[in-house]
């Protein structure tokens, strides 16, 4: 068990050197160079100029060595520039400054450590992703459940057909919809308006009115695909032999769902919980954006529009590591959850 | 509420039909049933598969699923009528008065639960106990089953112990509420021969002393004999014979039991004195069933205008107790006639050889730990040493229980895997070592296969004469498509196929002409050596005489050398030539038909033997039976591998067994055993199976 | 002209009708599944008499009343549609007239169903969808917007206004309002309002499907190609080979998909033709794909082989060619003669991302099919007579694979359609004016809270379609599970 838990996180943190490489090459192709220098000299610069103030600031090293460098295990350059100033990497004398030494840069958009833009900022998301799950998990589960206990039935149909629904539709449509229906008095004609069509206040207070709305809009997309899930793995437990020994056991209906069927049947939705999280990623970067509550998503958002690399780099990294531990978990978790790998 | 001093049948059902309904159609599974089970009584329903009998089973415990429906009689449980009972009155007699035990106990247990808590869970329910004192009955139970070390079996989940231990809990979940009634749907189909007879022994002794009355539903007519008092036979939906065992065995009054009994080979007779007679025809589905009587369209004794114009009712056979057939013409028959035998036809002898193995070992690497991957590296040792040879036109069986290694060396031979050391020749070629794809296409041709499932060996979305055709192309015979549709056409011709199955789909075929498809697609390039891989194990009885005999006419045209991988020593018996028996890897004895199958045996064989049910009243069996299940391959035993089962091993001495594998010896002229036991021990070894005189 | 109420004159019987039989539909729904948990199952069971007693009790009660109130809702819309094809101009309202814009393709749908159901015995699966009603209104649904696609997009049908014309005035008008006096456009109202830049939200909605019914089918097929062509292998021979490319399988999944395409989908990574060259990598896979799949079959037969092999592979490398080779983009090596057509910049780094996000997925479903599969005796019996892999894999296992996979591919198609709108969503790709619904949803929602209606058409034309692909998957799996 050790060994797998150890094989899995060297795979793990081979698939994040090579996820952070990608997104540092990416981030550092010349035109993104090229751009990142005219924003921050003047939009008129010359050809020369640019290539001068990229090469005075180390852009135009080697890419392995600059990756080297970002991550903190090379050494940071020195370089004197051709205008003789000196400039280094590192400030305070040190030999090292990156990811590992928790040197993130600086954000040319906020005007801050990216480490604290990217702390704060996860944070406020992470409160929106509680609640989220919250909401989602034991009603994803609920409907699946309901759903698959008696495959065919009329509850089933239309249980399926809610999660279908749901699953059909993405963030960007639901919440639209949720505020038009919520937030304004287009179709009902509210005596007071129940909730707020923005979230940025609950960056500072979270309430019922300003924070359901942008949870909900996450929570639907993921819970019917939780829900048919569920469903799939509960019929399939319902029609398995030693479901109906139960019953032949004299068994009562609801205490095979409750004490035979369910923990059975939620084995396969662990795993899928686990795993969404790199798709509730992307609803909270819609959903963050449509309610303009100023999250981790948002952030992603206006780094990658206004070119800002260094915070990129560091959303891009917070979020690989954040789809990979949960896929971590996930593994370990399934293994805990069944007891035929558990032991073999 | 329950009747204590009931003393009426404990289960009667009375013209019971049931049915189910799809969008299209209701389809009747069962018609007009009745049967009556007394207390202590056993009553064993034979049939082939789809003729209903698990649905009997099904319909007594009222759990027929969304589309199952009873349409019609009653089934009285201790004089209660069942159909309709409330669902609470139900759930009560489910699990304590009724029990039932099915054919895989792997998927009867739930996986996610201690053994000793879903024991506890019968008892808990019904009679309201608290869990420690359920956990003692429990406890108790499991002992009663024989298993080893209850205390820990208690505490495992299923998936730790090996098929046979989870047979035996599902039989001590069935016993815990001591039910009065035990409902056995081919309880011992998924395990091995040796394992089977262990588990039907132990629940004929419990059903002893429980005193229980049986449902016991199988397609063996053999098991059943060994365990029941009543039979009742049933032929697509209905029961076409019933009555004492006896009577319906020796005194058969339908013409389906009389077919039934005449396509299966009894060991008391050789091939040529009774060679096996196929039921002509095909099982009709449940909604194409002619009219008057079911089994009309296939039976000798069939009379156009009368059988297949009324309702056939169930009929008194007089003189016998409760024995009835469904059959107009019951009386008029002479049932002593002997069987019609077409022509017999000499098989060639045997011609020179044509495969030699030598020596030949395969070892496989796995890991220890499969889903954690790395840690130690296990050698799993799949075939050991064997040395055998192969003649033209001679049959060869390979006779061996799961794990035994002859599918690893059907695979060796075929080319699909390549031996780890020693040498495969054919015609004195080596090929041992040579993959698949290095073979010439001649020596591809040569050596063919037959697969034993045969809902797989087909694929699904390609017509039959496709696939013959593709077989043809690869072989390179014929000049063009035309020349290859022909030679397709012949190959239909030859495994007795009507040629408009050249456009079908493999779906529209039935089992048995999907293994016909199969076998005329290893003769596509003209075979030299067919290795059949339990060619027929997965039919009907009455399909599997049609397939076999195909399998020998076309052997004797052909002059092919058969492998005949088998664990059905039955049909081993009735064609081969000589057998090879193995067990974990090491062929433990290898000599002509006669010579394996008289003693002195391998005291595997002789177990082998005596485990196989046979459905023959006069037929004497010495009773052995094994302990434990067969060790896995990835962890044999020290020494012999038979060693932890044998019932001989103390007349070795030394703890020779346990140290040694023993060396293959020479017994008789061609007939070698690997045994440590002295020739003169194992002359005193007496027959396993005795003929009574008639 | 007077600006249009919703339903016209039709709303006064048909409106009630439709708010109490879907109220009572949601009750009865709800009361059904709280029932279920307590309630027995139901059965038939027959009586010593022989007859037939139903044990439904009052969850059967409520099935029955929900299959009721379902129908009687589907029957009222039905009512919508017809009463505004057959009642003339501006009397049923809104709906009338856009379900008489909607005709050509209410005539499509109805003889396609028409056609389908009357031989549906002899269609196979495709048939045996008409036999399950959710199968059916998924089907209907995407077919509804396939034909307004096709005619809109080759026959300019249905649109009452072109997508790009400006009628000053009606900025963010509300739905049905008339035009001003004296202009010249052939529909006298603006169906849907006007959006912030006074356009007809309509047709906007009705050209937006255009785009994604020409990018979503495509890219997926695409994204099969590179799936089935690496994943099969992967599966079948397992190993070494298997191990490297679910690695790199997931290393894609481990991105966050929005990060991935504001990483792919900017202008500066255009300008270094980096979608360039995925794109001649992605699109590669079909012509291996083809080439091998007639190879492996016909290579016992070279007279066959060769001429067959000649025919595809030069058609489809040429068409290749054309594709990637684009003016204005790294990769322009095909004189302008031989080119055959150019795809806008915008659309092909789009497309190209979005087969790269699906590939993976497709990927890791057809190795699992494949590992399943490999282990059929079909496949041994294969094996043993000496069939190269590629044959084994492309003609014993994929067909084989093909339920399971038609399934995903409805699904995928439904999921490339949400990807497109993500896309235009955060205005990656497409230019800003296109009408396609991402960007439509996107323009719209900067002043949601003030006008409500430019955003919500084409967040319900996106919903329907998705919608209708998970539908009409979900019916092909029920049926093809079915028998």
């Amino acid at each position: 068990m050790g060994l797998f838990i150890l094989r899995r996180l060297g795979v793990m943190i081979l698939t994040a050197l090579c996820l952070t490489f990608i997104v540092f090459w990416l981030t550092n192709l010349y035109p993104n160079l090229e751009k990142l220098a005219k924003t921050q000299g003047n939009f008129r610069m010359s050809d020369e100029a640019v290539t001068s103030y990229l090469t005075n600031r180390g852009y135009t090293q080697a890419l392995p060595v600059k990756y080297g460098q970002w991550l903190g295990v090379l050494p940071g350059y020195e370089i004197e520039g051709s205008d003789g100033e000196v400039r280094r990497r590192c400030e305070d004398g040190k030999t090292f400054c990156g990811i590992l030494q928790g040197d993130w840069g600086f954000s040319t958009v906020f005007k801050d450590d990216v480490s604290k833009i990217v702390g704060t900022r996860l944070g406020l998301t992470g409160k929106l992703m509680f609640w989220v799950m919250v909401v989602m998990v034991p009603g994803a589960l609920i409907i699946g459940v309901l759903a698959g206990m008696r495959e065919g039935s009329g509850t089933d149909r239309s249980l399926s057909t809610v999660s279908i629904v749901s699953t059909a539709t993405p963030e960007y449509v639901s919440g639209v919809i949720l505020i038009a229906a919520f937030a304004t008095k287009a179709f009902i004609d509210w005596e007071s308006i129940p909730f707020k069509g923005t979230a940025t206040s609950a960056a500072d207070n979270v309430t019922f009115e300003n924070f359901f709305l942008p949870t909900i809009t996450i929570a639907l997309y993921g819970m019917g695909y939780i829900a048919r899930m569920t469903r799939a793995s509960m019929t399939e437990v319902m029609t398995a032999q030693y479901i109906r020994t139960a019953r032949l056991k004299g068994v009562s209906f609801p205490k095979i769902v409750l004490r035979h069927a369910l923990r059975n049947a939620l084995i396969a939705p662990f795993t899928v919980i686990m795993l969404q999280f790199p798709w509730l990623l992307n609803g909270v970067v819609i959903v963050e954006t449509l309610f303009n509550y100023k999250g981790f998503g948002w952030t992603l958002v206006q780094a990658a529009g206004n070119n800002d690399i260094e915070l990129l780099l560091g959303v891009s990294i917070v979020s690989v590591f954040v789809v990979l531990v949960t896929q971590l978990i996930s593994d370990i978790g399934y293994v805990f959850l069944n007891p035929r790998i558990r032991i073999s | 509420m329950e009747n204590e001093n009931y003393d009426g049948p404990i289960l009667e059902i009375d013209k019971l039909s049931i049915s189910f309904f799809t969008r299209l159609r209701e389809i009747p599974a069962v018609m007009d049933f009745s049967a009556k089970i007394m207390p202590g009584e056993a009553l064993g329903v034979v049939g082939e598969s789809g003729c209903g009998k698990s649905t009997v089973a099904l319909g007594v415990m009222q759990d027929l699923g969304v589309n199952g429906r009873i349409v019609g009689g009653s089934i009285k449980f201790k004089g209660e009528e069942m159909n309709t009972m409330t669902p609470e009155r139900l759930r009560d007699i489910r699990g304590s008065q009724i029990a039932m035990i099915y054919q895989e106990p792997m998927a009867s247990l739930n996986p996610a639960m201690r053994i000793g808590k879903q024991l506890a869970e019968v008892p808990m329910i019904h009679e309201g106990i608290s869990e420690e004192e359920a956990m003692a009955r429990a406890l108790e139970v499991v002992t009663d089953v024989k298993l080893p070390d209850p205390q820990r079996m208690l505490k495992s989940f299923p998936h730790q112990l090996s098929g046979g231990q989870q047979q035996r809990i599902v039989i001590a979940m069935a016993l815990m509420s001591k039910p009065s009634l035990l409902i056995l749907d081919e309880p011992t189909t998924a395990l091995d021969v040796t394992v089977e007879a262990a588990v039907v022994e132990l629940v004929k002794d419990l059903g002893k002393k429980y005193g229980t009355s049986m449902l016991f539903i199988s397609h063996n007519l053999g098991l059943v004999l060994e365990t029941c008092d009543r039979i009742c036979v049933m032929y697509s939906g209905e029961a076409v014979e019933r009555g004492s065992i006896e009577d319906v065995f020796d005194e058969m009054q339908h013409p389906y039991t009389q077919a039934l009994f005449r396509s299966i080979p009894l060991p008391g007779a050789d091939k040529n004195a009774r060679p096996l007679i196929a039921i002509p025809g095909n099982f009709p589905l449940p909604h194409e069933r002619p009219d008057g009587c079911n089994f009309g369209p296939r039976c000798d004794y069939f009379e156009a205008g009368r059988c297949d114009s009324q309702v056939i009712p169930m009929e008194k056979v007089s003189g016998n107790d409760r024995h009835e057939s469904r059959c107009l013409r019951f009386k008029e028959i002479d049932w002593d006639a002997p069987p019609e035998v077409g022509e017999t036809k000499e098989k060639a002898p045997p011609g020179q050889v044509v495969l030699k193995m030598d020596n030949l070992k395969k070892y496989y690497e796995v890991a220890a730990n499969a889903l954690f991957g790395g840690g130690d590296k296990k050698v799993v040792k799949a075939n050991e040493t064997l040395s055998f040879e192969a003649r033209e036109s001679e049959t060869l069986a390979i006779v061996g229980e799961s794990g035994c290694g002859k599918s690893t060396f059907a695979k060796v031979l075929m080319g699909l895997e390549t031996a780890t050391e020693g040498e495969i020749l054919l015609d004195n070629k080596s090929i041992g070592n040579t993959a698949i794809e290095e073979r010439d296409t001649k020596t591809v041709a040569d050596v063919q296969m037959v697969f034993q499932n045969p809902f797989d060996t087909l694929n699904p979305s390609m017509t039959v004469g496709r696939q013959i055709m593709r077989a043809l192309e690869i072989f390179k015979v014929g000049n063009n498509d035309a020349e290859r549709r022909q030679r397709m056409l012949e190959l239909l011709d030859l495994v007795k196929l009507p040629r408009a199955f050249a456009d079908r789909m493999p779906r529209q075929l039935s089992g048995g002409q999907k293994q016909r498809v199969g076998i005329a697609r290893a003769f596509a390039g003209d075979a030299r050596i067919v290795v059949a891989d339990e060619p027929v194990s997965a039919l009907d009885v009455s399909v599997q005489a049609a397939v076999t005999d195909l399998l020998m006419e076309i052997q004797r045209e052909h002059k092919t050398t058969l492998l005949f991988i088998s664990h059905d020593l039955s049909i081993v018996r009735y064609l081969s030539d000589r057998v090879m028996v193995m067990y974990l890897g090491h062929v433990v004895e290898l000599g002509s038909t006669d010579q394996v199958f008289a003693p002195p045996y391998h005291p595997y064989t002789e177990a082998l033997l005596s485990a196989v049910p046979i459905a023959d009243t006069s037929v004497k069996k010495k009773h052995i039976v094994l302990e434990g299940d067969i060790p896995s391959a990835m962890n044999p035993p020290t020494g012999c591998p038979f060693q932890t089962r044998c019932r001989w091993k103390e007349k070795v001495p030394g703890g020779l067994c346990e140290k040694d594998v023993p060396v293959t010896r020479a017994l008789a002229d061609g007939h070698q055993i690997k045994c440590h036991l002295t020739d003169e021990q194992l002359a005193e070894m007496e027959p396993v199976i005795e003929i009574a005189a008639e | 002209m007077e600006p249009l109420t919703w339903t016209g004159s039709l709303g006064a019987i048909l409106n009630p009708l439709f708010s109490i039989s879907v109220v009572l539909l949601a009750c009865s729904v709800v009361i059904q599944i709280v029932l279920s948990f307590f309630a027995p199952a139901m059965t038939l069971q027959s009586n010593p008499d022989g007859t037939l007693v139903k044990r439904g009790g009052a969850l059967g009660l409520f099935e029955q009343t929900t299959k009721l109130f379902f129908f009687a809702a589907l029957a009222t819309v039905v009512l919508y549609i017809l009463g505004g094809v057959i009642m003339p101009y501006g009397s049923a309202g809104i709906i009338g007239a856009m379900s008489k814009q909607f005709a050509p393709v209410w005539i499509a749908l109805f003889l396609t169903f028409l056609a389908s159901i009357m031989f549906k015995r002899r269609l196979g699966l495709y048939g045996k969808l008409f036999d399950s009603i959710i199968g059916m209104i998924g089907f209907g649904l995407v077919m509804f917007w396939v034909f307004t696609a096709v005619f809109a997009g080759l026959f300019d049908l249905i649109a009452t206004h072109d997508p790009l014309t400006q009628i000053s005035g009606l900025k963010n008008k509300l739905p049905g309002v008339a035009l001003p006096e004296g202009s010249e456009e052939m529909n006298p109202h603006y169906l849907l309002g006007g959006d912030n830049l006074a356009r007809d939200i309509f047709s906007r909605m009705v050209y937006g499907s255009t785009i994604v019914i020409a990018i979503a089918p495509m890219a997926t097929v695409f994204a099969f190609m590179v799936g089935i062509t690496l994943g099969l292998p992967a599966g079948f021979y397992g190993g070494r080979l298997d191990t490297l490319l679910s690695f790199l399988a997931n290393l894609i999944l481990a991105f966050p998909v929005i990060l991935l395409f504001y990483l792919l989908v900017t202008p500066e990574i255009v300008e270094t033709g980096i979608p360039s060259y995925m794109a001649a990598f992605l699109f590669v896979f079909p012509i291996v794909f083809f080439g091998v799949l007639l190879n492996s079959r016909f290579y016992t037969q070279p007279s066959k082989r060769n001429p067959m092999l000649i025919l595809v592979l030069g058609g489809l490398s040429w068409l290749y060619l054309s594709m990637i080779s684009q003016a204005g983009t790294k990769l322009n090596f095909l004189p302008p003669a031989v080119d055959l057509f150019d795809i806008a910049p915008g659309i092909l780094v789009v497309f190209v991302s979005v087969v790269f996000v699906n590939s993976p997925t497709v990927f890791r479903i057809v190795r699992g099919l494949a590992l399943d599969l490999r282990t059929r005796d079909y496949v041994a019996a294969a094996q043993t007579r000496g069939e190269g892999a590629w044959y084994i894999m492309l003609w014993e296992i994929l067909p084989n694979a093909r339920g399971p996979l038609i399934v995903d591919f409805c699904l995928r198609i439904g999921y490339t359609t949400i990807l497109l709108g993500t896309l235009g969503f955060f205005g990656l790709g497409l230019p800003p004016e296109s009408p396609d619904w991402g960007s439509t949803i996107n323009e719209g929602r900067k002043l949601l809270l003030i006008f409500v209606h430019p955003p919500l058409p084409p967040a319900i034309a996106l919903l329907s379609l998705v919608l209708g692909l998970n539908l009409l998957a979900d019916g092909l799996r029920e049926e093809s599970l079915k028998d």
